[in-house]
């Protein structure tokens, strides 16, 4: 049998507070990204609540994580999806979000966006061409 | 478990690892290099404070192949491997210098 990459899409549909949700997918990303998969993540719903810029946790007493999103690209996860339609029902927009970015390597380090707004239409297809969905 | 320094106690975990982060103080690593039959070098401390200043940046501790390719980029590819790594931290970069830095074990770490 021969050792096979798969693609693997994470889908984070919650607010990154009050429910666990949101850091142990994180969590479960950055481990299994030690296994040398293709790794996607995809935000929608009140997921996109997930890495808008500016959170303070202070009032929650809650550890603010967002800013690890910003170690994805070192873990080689720079595909990230988010999907217009939960943006625009939350008033957002792609300049509410962190500028999260990864650096190329074969590139000189060239700095590169690791965010793509897609469509709802486009995330479907995007989940079709996975091997591995995990739903948090 | 718990390591004294002068008369003062650092709550560690069953692995070792200090418990609350903000107790470090760089006496921590000494005492804990002490423990392993290891002398901190400058060497030693360029990692330990990378690893701190990651932390501060990411709030977590990097999987080793993260640290590695980070000291490589930021200190040059001749300490950016891991058999100069390994040779400074005989018991792994990402558990033990991470140890010593009063991080909790590497994310990616299992």
């Amino acid at each position: 049998m021969s050792e096979q990459i798969k693609n693997f899409l994470y889908l984070n549909r919650r607010a990154p507070y009050g429910t666990i949700y949101a850091w142990e997918s994180l969590e479960v990303v950055l481990i299994g990204a030690a296994f040398d998969q293709k790794v996607s993540l995809a935000f929608l719903d009140d997921g996109v609540f997930q890495i808008v810029k500016g959170q303070d946790t202070s009032g929650v007493e809650m550890k603010n994580f967002s800013p690890t999103y910003s170690a994805l690209g070192d873990y080689d996860v720079n595909q990230l999806y988010v999907e217009q339609e939960s943006l625009e029902e939350r008033g957002l927009t792609i300049d509410d979000l962190m500028h999260l970015t990864w650096e190329d390597e074969d590139e000189d380090w060239a700095e590169k966006d690791s965010i793509r707004v897609v469509s709802r239409a486009e995330l479907a297809s995007i989940i079709e061409q996975q091997d591995i969905v995990f739903s948090f | 478990m718990a390591i004294e320094i002068d008369g003062k106690t650092f709550e560690t975990d069953e692995e070792g690892y200090l418990v609350n982060l903000k107790d470090w103080v760089p006496a921590v690593a000494d005492a804990m290099a002490k423990e392993d039959d290891l002398e901190l070098t400058d060497e030693h401390w360029d990692i330990i404070n990378f690893l701190r200043e990651y932390y501060e940046e990411y709030q977590i501790a990097p999987a080793v192949r993260v640290l590695t390719k980070a000291v490589g980029k930021k200190m040059g590819k001749e300490k950016g491997n891991s058999k100069y790594l390994y040779a400074l931290f005989p018991y792994g970069p990402g558990k033990q210098a991470c140890r010593f830095a009063g991080l909790p074990k590497p994310t990616g770490c299992i």
